[in-house]
C-alpha cells in the first residue's frame, strides 16, 4: 500500500552558528546578517517521508509558508527527492504567532488533500516552540505523534512509532492518517543528489521570474520562461490566502491571540566580579572565602 | 472577573513531576498579585492522594480526573478533558510545564480554544499592556528567551483567554509545603469517544536522570577548554570533591567528553546553583542562558576576552589543569 506524505518546513536564520559577522557593536546579534537556512529537524522530518515513499511508495509533497526566497528550500527538497513543492506565501500572513501560522497550514494541508501522514520537524530553531506541528494536528482532527524517532511499523492504516524524549522513550501505534514531529536523532538526513540538483536546479516560483530574466535573457519574457518551466514541471506553484480557502481573519496579526510587548537583546551583562590570581594562595584564599560565606 | 489561575500538574507513575510543583509556587504568587485563585489539575488513575501535595505546594482547588484512559499520558485523552474544562470555566491564565508531556498538550488545548500560548518561559510577571488606543490591566507577561537565546521576548494575550504558557523546568523556585494548607478537591468525570482513542502506547521507558543538574547547589561545568574526554576527569574530581554535580557546555558534549544528559544552556539544562565552576567554557550566549542566573559564578579560562568573564564573580585567567587541582586541595585543607 503506497502512502502520501504531506511534510512541512520552514526556512530559518541560522541560529545555531553565530559569527562575529552577525554581531553588531553593542554585542547583541543582527538578525538579518545571519544565513537563511532548511530548519534542521525538518530535514529529518523530510527524510523520513522519503524513507517512507522508498518502501511503500507513494508521494512527498513539501509545504512552507514565508517569503519568496523561502522558495530556496523547496529547490532543496526537490534536490533530496520530494514530488511536489508548493510555496504558501501572501502578504497578509505577516505577523502569524504559531496559532495563525498553524491555521494557513491546515487551509493549504487540507487544499493538498489525500494525505495519510503529514510530517513536520518537532521546532524550529528560530522559535523552538514546538507548537505549529501539534496545533496543525488539532485543526486537521488528527492524532499526534510528536518527538518521532522511528518507525517500527507500516502496515494498512496502522502505524507504530517510537518517540524519543529527554529522559525516555516510549512506542505507540496510531491508526491513519495521523501527524508526526520528527527529532532529529531519526535519522541522517541524505544530501541533496546531484543527478536531482542538474534536472530541478531551473525549479522556480513565479514570484522568481524577474530576476531570472536577467540571468537567462535567453527567455524574451516571463509568458516564455513560463510555458519553459511547466512543460518540465519545474514551475513551483505558489499559493496565496484565497488559493487555500483561508479565512483573513485568522491569519496575520489579527489572527494572532499572542502579541510581542517588547524585544530585548541580550547583552553581555557585567556584574560585579573580582580577579583571582592564578596561583595556589589565590585561590586557596577563593575556597576560604566561599566557605565562610557558606556558599561551599 | 474570574481570576483563577491553572495550573497542569503533570504526574509520572504516582510523582508529580518537580516543574508541576514549581508552578504552583508561582501560581500562588501571581494569585496574591491577582487577587485571584490557584487551581491545580490533576489528571491519571488512581492518583487521587497526590491532590493533597497539590494543595499543600498553593493550591486553593484541584480538579481531580481520575481514570483509566488516562493512566498513562496520551494526547488525545488528555486534550478533551482540559480543552472542555478551559472551554467551561474559562480561567484567566493556564500554566503548564515545558516537559516533552507539557509541549505535547498544551499547543493542542491552545489550539482548539484558540488561546495564545508562549512556549518555554523562564520568567513570568503581571502588568498592563497598551495596543491600539485599549489598556490592558493585569497581563500575564510571558518572557522567555528566543533567537538561540539571543533576545529576550516578552509576550502577551490581551484577549483570547486563558493566557496560555509552557514554563520551563527549574527556573521557577520551589515553595515550601504547608501541610496544614486546606482546599478542594473536586471531581470530574471524564467520556471519551472513539477518536480519543486511536492512539495506542505499547510501551514506555522513563530513565531516572543520570545527574541531577537542577537541584544541584553546587556544578562544575567543562567546555570545549578542556581539551579531551580523558582531561573532563579532573572535572569529575572537583565536582566529587565539593559535593557537586557534573555539566557541560555544548561544545563538549559535541566533542564527545561527557553525555548530552549533562548540558547545560539553550539547548541543555536550565540550572540556578548556588555556585557555578565554569572551567575552558568560552560562554557563548546559548550556554550563558543555562546558568546565568547562579547565585555565584567562577570562571576559569585561559583567555582573559572569554565572554564568559563578563557574567563571572570570580574571574580566574589561567590553565584549568593548574587551578582545578589547587581549588581540590584547598578545599580538601578547609575542609579538615
Amino acid at each position: 500500500m503506497a502512502y502520501n506524505c504531506v511534510v512541512l518546513v520552514k526556512q530559518v536564520p541560522d541560529t545555531a552558528n553565530i559569527t562575529g559577522k552577525a554581531m553588531k557593536d553593542d554585542g547583541t546579534v543582527n538578525r538579518a546578517a545571519l544565513p537563511a537556512i532548511f530548519n534542521p529537524e525538518d530535514l529529518n522530518a523530510l527524510e523520513m517521508a522519503l524513507e517512507i515513499k522508498e518502501r511503500h511508495g507513494g508521494q512527498v509533497t513539501v509545504l512552507t509558508m514565508g517569503p519568496t526566497r523561502a522558495a530556496e528550500i523547496l529547490r532543496e527538497a526537490l534536490y533530496r527527492g520530494a514530488d511536489h513543492v508548493i510555496l504558501l506565501t501572501d502578504r497578509k500572513f505577516a505577523g502569524s504567532d504559531t496559532l495563525a501560522t498553524s491555521y494557513a497550514l491546515k487551509c493549504a494541508v487540507e487544499q493538498v488533500g489525500g494525505y495519510d501522514l503529514v510530517f513536520c520537524g518537532r521546532q524550529a530553531i528560530d522559535g523552538d516552540t514546538a507548537q505549529v506541528g501539534p496545533q496543525v494536528a488539532e485543526k486537521l482532527g488528527l492524532p499526534q505523534i510528536t518527538y518521532a524517532e522511528s518507525i517500527q511499523s507500516l502496515q494498512g492504516n496502522e502505524i507504530v512509532v517510537q518517540r524519543a524524549f529527554s529522559l525516555g522513550k516510549e512506542t505507540v501505534k496510531c491508526m491513519l492518517p495521523c501527524l508526526l514531529t520528527v527529532v532529529d536523532s531519526a535519522n541522517q538526513p541524505r544530501p541533496p543528489s546531484v543527478r536531482r540538483m542538474l534536472a530541478c536546479k531551473l525549479a522556480a516560483t513565479p514570484l522568481e521570474y524577474a530576476s531570472l530574466l536577467e540571468k537567462w535573457p535567453e527567455f524574451e519574457t516571463e509568458e516564455a520562461l513560463d510555458s519553459y518551466l511547466t512543460g518540465r514541471g519545474l514551475k513551483i506553484p505558489v499559493w496565496t490566502i484565497a488559493d487555500v480557502d483561508a479565512d483573513e481573519d485568522k491569519v496575520g496579526l489579527s489572527g494572532s491571540p499572542t502579541k510581542v510587548l517588547k524585544i530585548e537583546s541580550v547583552v553581555l551583562e557585567t556584574s560585579e566580579s573580582k580577579e583571582i590570581s592564578a596561583n595556589s594562595e589565590g585561590i586557596s584564599a577563593l575556597i576560604h572565602e566561599l566557605a565562610q560565606e557558606y556558599i561551599l | 472577573m474570574n481570576r483563577e489561575i491553572w495550573v497542569f500538574i503533570e504526574q509520572e507513575a504516582g510523582d508529580i513531576a518537580a516543574v508541576g510543583l514549581e508552578l504552583l509556587s508561582k501560581g500562588r504568587e501571581l494569585a496574591v498579585r491577582l487577587d485571584g485563585q490557584v487551581c491545580g489539575l490533576l489528571f491519571g488513575h488512581e492518583i487521587a492522594e497526590l491532590a493533597d501535595e497539590a494543595i499543600h505546594y498553593g493550591a486553593d482547588k484541584v480538579l481531580l480526573a481520575d481514570h483509566p484512559e488516562l493512566e498513562v499520558y496520551r494526547t488525545l485523552p488528555y486534550a478533551r478533558v482540559a480543552t472542555e474544562l478551559v472551554q467551561e470555566r474559562q480561567p484567566y491564565i493556564f500554566l503548564l510545564g515545558a516537559t516533552p508531556i507539557g509541549r505535547d498538550l498544551a499547543p493542542r488545548i491552545a489550539s482548539a480554544t484558540r488561546s495564545g500560548l508562549t512556549a518555554d518561559c523562564t520568567s513570568l510577571e503581571i502588568g498592563d499592556f497598551k495596543y491600539r488606543d485599549n489598556v490592558y490591566a493585569d497581563l500575564l507577561y510571558q518572557i522567555r528567551p528566543a533567537f538561540g537565546g539571543n533576545i529576550i521576548a516578552t509576550i502577551v494575550n490581551p484577549e483570547m483567554h486563558p493566557q496560555m504558557a509552557t514554563v520551563r523546568e527549574g527556573v521557577m523556585k520551589l515553595g515550601q509545603p504547608d501541610e496544614a494548607r486546606q482546599g478542594d478537591i473536586e471531581r470530574i468525570e471524564p467520556t471519551f469517544d472513539g477518536g480519543d482513542l486511536v492512539l495506542q502506547v505499547l510501551e514506555r521507558e522513563i530513565r531516572q536522570p543520570a545527574c541531577d543538574l537542577k537541584g544541584a547547589s553546587v556544578i562544575v561545568a567543562g567546555g570545549a577548554g578542556v581539551g579531551s574526554e580523558e582531561d573532563f576527569q579532573l572535572i569529575r574530581e572537583l565536582a566529587r570533591e565539593l559535593g557537586g554535580e557534573v555539566a557541560a557546555s555544548r561544545a563538549a558534549v559535541d566533542a564527545g567528553f561527557i553525555s548530552h544528559e549533562h548540558q547545560v544552556g539553550q539547548t541543555g539544562t536550565t540550572v540556578r546553583p548556588r555556585l557555578y565552576i565554569a572551567c575552558g567554557i568560552s560562554g557563548a550566549v546559548q550556554h550563558r542562558a543555562g546558568m546565568d542566573q547562579s547565585s555565584k559564578i567562577i570562571a576559569i579560562n585561559t583567555d582573559p576576552d572569554a565572554p564568559i568573564f563578563q557574567i563571572a564573580h570570580y574571574k580566574i585567567v589561567g590553565d584549568l589543569n593548574k587551578v582545578i587541582p589547587w581549588m581540590i586541595r584547598a578545599h580538601q585543607e578547609s575542609a579538615k
